[in-house]
């Protein structure tokens, strides 16, 4: 029995925020308490006064490089650095080694992540067979294994016609397609947002074009085939304007942002900042913009950070042959609560964008609520604490961020995980075992 | 003016006199080079290593003879394919050369922002000899000292760079070297290899070669790399020629006393018509000239030389 007092609860799911206190027992929220803390409660009692208690955030697009990469990230590293970050799951991607498009890969996973994980993970798996964009992968067997949606994440099934049917012939059994929306054709090669400062350092673009293209085809199909779309790391104005479109004409199209696409633009990039490059890439300040609209707006459901660890001598190198991607597990909180200075949403949005929505898109059964008999995951956010986004602070193994060095505000002060304290900052508090 | 650099990665952040400072010290350098023996004992004892990752024979010819020329010793590394598909990481190259105690590397390689990235990780002073398609500082420094020499000033002159702009590191040097003396520069080539952002360095932007000659005092005419055709950033070379070639005819549309430049090597018949490459206005040959003398002057500087050697 856990007993989180004094806290403003938060939960858009079930339309609650206010103050009082949340009873967790046997895994699942057991109820929530307005008016005077019990006297006597039998259990850890936590103080969240001045704190914020939402449901467990979820992160829907990591990359956990397990099995295969475990020198760049883990399991227990991976979900480490969520807990710390604030989120009880992850969603991960499946460019593993193997790739995760077999159930095997699938049960290890979930079976590593059940027996040292800190944080649950639902795995995602390929959309094709070792992610070539030739066959389709066995999405039924892959599903019952316990993935939760299909992505060939990292590149984009190029193949409409093989799209198309993958789309189709899930639609029935009511699976979701999240797409890496990317033309690598018009992409071209290049390492860097098309625009002004690609041209200065004389870094080959990445025109907007590549991945506004992508996402009209996959809405396209996704109209052809009446099929579940959700378009991955959306980083330009015309492709939060295709979401919009897609929504107002009825589709079951959803989308997400990273907290580097609000936060960031191509200018990051001076000096040939590795650690700035990511695919897609930061992209100019109108971009920026609309993404931002497009998360007050509500065209936007989920903010998702693309954890993407690597290791470091693969960052320590020339701009054209570094890695793309950057970890984002603990920073991708703070990141989000600074869209609040603006004034024009509140808390209760951040929390849809970094739980309810997550779970509403892949159909997490009792997570992103904190409903009576939903899961006892629940995240506590000091909304007002001042820290700095240190390299000793990093717990994935990887340490590649832009955002080293940060001056933050607002962090999870604790993160429970089905009743389990995974991560405390809270005085009096400590993690369990 | 006392020179502070250790390292010359690039002219985007060289003031005016700075760039005067190392053309003063190329002039004392190249009176060196008219004298019966050409070579003074200024860098006697320094090592020049220079480190190509890509294949380059002049601007590496150039920087072995100016090192020599200064007696330094001067040691080639070349790598033909990049160090990556080797299996060695740039760093790695660039930690090992080091571990041998060279003063100066100079180093050309394919990607943009090699040099800078270099400069962050090893102990000795870097020349940029070309990074991929972010700057050729001693190329700009060559340019805007040949100009000098034929023209007397920069300031106020039409300056036309017709070719791949996309491409090119000179024009991002030049665009610093040039464009911060003053010069009104214009920019020309077909559509997709002049991004329209390049506007934003004041430049103008053109497709039409006849507009951005006419009036010209200098046109410097870039090589076109045969490579681009193949991935089709225009129809054939027959077509790029008629469109974007200089000729007699075209060249006729600039001023009375323009001068052609080119940074080398030429397709002869393509950009430059076979006349024109070796006409008396041409400087293509003095550019090369003013490249060993530019070369010294910043081996010079940069291993400590404060006052000009005679």
């Amino acid at each position: 029995m856990l007993l989180i007092k004094g806290g403003r609860v938060i939960d858009p799911a079930s339309g609650r925020d206010e103050t009082g206190h949340l009873v967790l027992k046997d895994g699942k929220v057991r109820e929530f308490l307005g008016g005077e803390a019990p006297a006597r409660f039998e259990g850890t009692v936590v103080s969240a006064e001045g704190m914020w208690v939402v449901p467990g955030l979820i992160d829907m697009h990591v990359h956990l490089r397990d099995p295969g990469y475990e020198w760049k990230e883990d399991i227990l590293s991976g979900t480490r650095a969520a807990a710390a970050g604030g989120f009880t799951s992850v969603v991960c991607m499946a460019n593993t080694n193997p790739v995760n498009d077999s159930p095997e890969v699938t049960r290890y996973i979930m079976e590593k992540a059940r027996r040292e994980g800190c944080a649950n993970v639902f795995p995602v798996a390929a959309v094709t067979r070792g992610l070539e964009g030739k066959e389709m992968a066995d999405f039924s067997e892959l599903a019952e294994a316990g993935a939760v949606a299909f992505s060939d994440d990292g590149k984009p099934v190029e193949n409409s016609l093989l799209f198309r049917r993958a789309m189709e012939y899930v639609r029935p059994f009511g699976y979701r397609i999240l797409s890496h929306a990317e033309d690598s054709v018009l992409a071209g090669g290049g390492a860097a947002h098309e625009g002004w400062t690609a041209r200065k350092l004389g870094i080959p673009g990445i025109p907007s074009a590549a991945e506004e293209v992508a996402i009209a085809r996959d809405i396209l199909i996704a109209r052809q085939t009446r099929g579940k779309l959700h378009i991955q790391h959306i980083s330009t104005r015309m492709g939060v304007d295709l979401l919009r479109m897609a929504r107002r004409a009825g589709l079951d199209v959803t989308g997400e942002t990273a907290p580097q696409y609000f936060t960031l633009t191509d200018a990051a990039l001076e000096g040939y900042d590795t650690n700035a490059k990511m695919n897609p890439p930061l992209r100019g300040e109108d971009d920026r913009m609309a993404i931002l609209e497009g998360i007050l707006d509500g065209t936007i459901d989920a903010i998702a950070c693309d954890h993407a660890p690597h290791e470091a001598y693969v960052k320590r190198c020339e701009f054209a042959a570094a890695a793309n991607g950057i970890i984002g597990l603990q920073t991708s909180l703070p990141l989000s609560l600074s869209l609040l200075a603006e004034g024009k949403i509140g808390p209760g949005r951040i929390v849809e964008l970094l739980s309810a929505g997550p779970a509403r898109i892949l159909r997490l059964q009792g997570k992103g609520s904190l409903a009576a008999g939903a899961d006892a995951d629940v995240t506590i956010i000091d909304p007002e604490a001042e820290w700095e986004f240190r390299p000793e602070e990093v717990l994935s193994r990887s340490k590649n961020s832009p955002f080293l060095g940060w001056k933050m505000r607002g962090r999870a002060a604790a993160t429970i995980c089905g009743g389990r304290v995974r991560h405390a900052a809270i005085a009096g508090v400590t993690a369990d075992a | 003016m006392e020179w502070h650099r250790r390292h010359v990665l690039g002219l985007s952040d060289f003031h005016p006199e700075e760039m005067e400072f190392v053309i003063d010290t190329a002039r004392s350098m190249e009176e060196v080079l008219t004298r019966d023996i050409k070579k003074v004992p200024a860098l006697r004892g320094k090592t020049v290593v220079n480190l190509f990752f890509e294949a380059s024979t002049r601007t590496r010819t150039s920087f072995e003879m100016a090192g020599k020329r200064l007696s330094a010793d001067v040691v080639n590394f070349s790598s033909g394919t990049s160090s990556v598909t080797k299996g060695e990481t740039l760093l790695d190259t660039a930690r090992n050369i080091e571990a041998m105690k060279p003063n100066i590397l100079v180093v050309r390689h394919s990607a943009s922002g090699a040099a800078l990235f270099l400069s962050r990780h090893v102990s000795c002073s870097i020349v940029n000899a070309g990074d991929g398609a972010n700057e050729h500082p001693s190329q700009g420094l060559l340019d805007l000292y040949t100009i000098l020499k034929v023209k007397g000033k920069v300031a106020g002159l039409k300056i036309a760079i017709v070719g791949d702009i996309l491409h090119s590191r000179v024009v991002r040097s030049d665009l610093h070297s040039l464009g911060r003396m003053g010069a009104k520069l214009w920019l020309c080539g077909p559509a997709t290899l002049v991004p329209r952002e390049m506007e934003r360095t004041g430049a103008v932007v053109t497709s039409d070669i006849r507009e951005a000659v006419r009036g010209a005092d200098v046109i410097i005419m870039l090589r076109i790399q045969l490579e681009r055709q193949k991935t089709s950033y225009f129809p054939s070379l027959r077509e790029y020629s008629q469109r974007f070639g200089l000729n007699r005819d075209v060249f006729s549309l600039a001023k009375d006393d323009a001068v052609i430049m080119h940074p080398g090597p030429i397709n002869r018949g393509v950009e430059l018509s076979d006349e024109l490459a070796d006409c008396e206005r041409s400087l293509v040959l003095r550019q090369v000239e003013s490249g060993v003398a530019v070369r010294m002057a910043l081996l010079y500087l940069l291993a400590g030389g404060s006052h000009v050697a005679h």
